[in-house]
């Protein structure tokens, strides 16, 4: 079996954000860059407790960026994966992103794909949908609960309000979140033998974007705290109603 | 060329969320000097020519009962069948649980440029600029489709529902459904809450409350208010909440109407959760806690003392004894 594990690499959860040349580009100065939390923390860790209980289980790690995104890479070879591609390209559009991942995922004939539910840069949720369609394979978006039977696979989903549980048999491409594997951090043992584990470098297939960012805005700042003392909390109630209308 | 809105709902009955994207669309035909219709897929409690107050003339339906349950492909190639059929070119979803399994999809089989996350209308003047969230809430991008069909998908809660006088004609559609792949073994839902997502008021409690036994102030003020209930990472993580209720950067991002958050200190990745929530209340013993900065209103005391006395004091305004 071969799993195919979709990482991006975004900046830091703590970085503060800021944009450049007319706000048309993310301004990367002092930025850490990460593995995408829900990669890591919910996919990558799943995929890796599966290979823990079936040896036989190959696991793939695929991401679409420059060659900085190596070193976030290694660190995820480092909590575990047989080897990485990268595909040279970088793209903020969830179509060519996806066709990228589609064409790895078709030519390695990969019986489960896992994206993380969102980059926490983009926020798009639209990577997992969209190699799905591109692979002509059933999709389940935000689990928290993942379990394998053979070949079929048991995934519970969120919904409003509550929680659906699916049955489907593989090939299958689910998009994790919180709830299907606790964070993880890598031993000594593994970063040294991440160093050695082959990351492949592969050049995109020609897809033309379909979106662009004309450029980011920062929100309003707001006005600042109005504070209300602890003894005179009808004050907040007043304010609360006639002021902010929201009660 | 129409605006198509893809509309969700819950036990047969339409959700809010997709009232909000049937208004959102019908202006953005308004934008485009086009018509609206809405499409309803498999079967619905809810009387559905009343859907043209929301500004649509034409409701398509798809009855098939295998659409009453999701199945992300069955639905992405019903999707992309009718927007062929009515000759559609811009779709709307909206951006929950849903929107976020199919939306992509559907956009994928089209090839059109998909927006996930819009909180405003379309700038049409030159090309078509969409707004929407990134770095978690922290920033907006201006996005353009230059595809021919675009899809979007819209925020809960970022575009105010406008009901007016108006009935919708429904037109039953012949499409072939395909057999849904995923089975459905089992639905857990936790009955007589607010669904957080949907919520326009949350109320919040973090570590600050010391242990669950003491959440009954919590939910006091949530039930007076007509609130969601959710909380901080910590007190997921601790089991005093359910997993569900926490919002932040790695749990569910919101953005209710009001946010009142009660001893949560405000770490950057609780902020990235609730920051797009319009006003912001912060309860908090320490003044020095970071979640007073990104506020609106707040009041530095013991939660344990003020959210009784709020409670009691919403009882008094909305009348109830």
């Amino acid at each position: 079996m071969k799993i195919l594990v979709c990482v991006s690499v975004t900046p830091d959860t703590t970085s503060k954000i800021a944009f450049k040349d007319g706000n048309s580009k993310f301004d990367d100065a002092g930025v850490q860059w990460i593995i995408n939390p829900y990669d890591e923390w919910y996919s990558l860790v799943r995929a890796i407790e599966l290979k823990e209980k079936d040896a036989s289980i190959s696991i793939h790690l695929v991401t679409v960026g420059n060659k900085e995104a190596e070193a976030v890479i290694r660190k995820a070879l480092a909590l575990g994966g047989d080897e990485a591609t990268r595909i040279n390209a970088e793209s903020n559009d969830s179509y060519f992103i996806a066709a990228q991942i589609a064409d790895i995922a078709n030519k390695g004939a990969y019986d489960l794909v896992f994206t993380g539910k969102e980059t926490i840069d983009y926020n798009g949720s639209s990577i997992g949908g969209m190699v799905a369609e591109l692979m002509n394979a059933p999709y389940i978006s935000l689990a928290t609960k993942f379990e394998l039977n053979g070949n079929i696979a048991t995934v519970t989903r969120e919904i409003e309000g509550g929680e659906e549980i699916n049955e489907v048999v593989l090939p299958l491409v689910v998009s994790c979140q919180k709830g299907i594997a606790e964070q993880r951090i890598p031993n000594m043992r593994g970063i040294m033998a991440a160093r050695t584990k082959t990351l492949h470098v592969v050049e995109p297939i020609v897809i033309d974007a379909l979106t662009n960012v004309v450029n980011y805005e920062m929100p309003p700042a707001k006005a600042g705290v109005k504070l209300v003392d602890a003894d005179n909390v009808a004050e907040l109630v007043r304010l609360l109603h006639e002021e902010a209308k929201a009660i | 060329m129409s605006v198509l809105i893809i509309i969700d709902k819950a036990d047969g009955q339409i959700k809010k969320s997709s009232l909000e994207a049937l208004t959102y669309g019908a202006d953005v035909a308004k934008q485009l000097n086009t018509t609206a219709a809405a499409l309803v897929l498999g079967t619905c409690t809810d009387d559905l020519s009343t859907l043209g107050k929301y500004g649509v003339g034409k409701v398509y339906q798809v009855v098939e009962d295998s659409l009453n349950n999701l199945d992300a492909q069955v639905y992405a190639q019903v999707i992309a069948s009718v927007t062929n059929q009515v000759g559609a070119n811009v779709l709307i979803f909206s951006h929950n649980q849903t929107g976020k399994s199919v939306a992509a999809r559907v956009a994928a089989n089209l090839k059109a440029g998909i927006v996930t996350g819009a909180c405003a209308l379309p700038d049409v003047s030159n090309g078509f600029v969409v707004k929407k969230t990134v770095f978690s809430g922290k920033a907006f991008a201006n996005v353009n489709i230059n595809s021919a069909c675009k899809v979007i998908s819209l925020n809960p809660n970022s575009y105010k529902t406008v009901a007016t006088e108006g009935s919708a004609i429904i037109e039953t559609l012949n499409v072939s459904v395909p057999t849904a792949k995923v089975k459905v073994t089992g639905i857990n839902k936790v009955s007589g809450e607010v669904p957080l997502t949907e919520a326009e008021i949350v109320v919040s409690g973090g570590r600050g409350l010391k242990g669950p036994e003491n959440w009954g102030i919590i939910l006091d003020l949530a039930h007076v208010l007509g609130a969601a209930t959710a909380c901080s990472r910590p007190v997921g993580d601790a089991h005093w909440r359910p997993h569900h209720e926490h919002v932040g950067q790695t749990g569910i991002q919101i953005a209710p109407n009001l946010y009142i958050a009660v001893g949560i200190s405000g770490a950057i990745q609780h902020l990235a959760g609730v920051n797009r929530s319009k006003v912001i209340v912060v309860i908090n013993k320490d003044a020095e806690a970071p979640f007073f900065k990104a506020a609106d209103y707040g009041i530095v005391g013991d939660a344990f003392e003020v959210l009784p006395k709020l409670t009691a004091e919403i009882k008094k305004l909305k009348g109830i004894a």
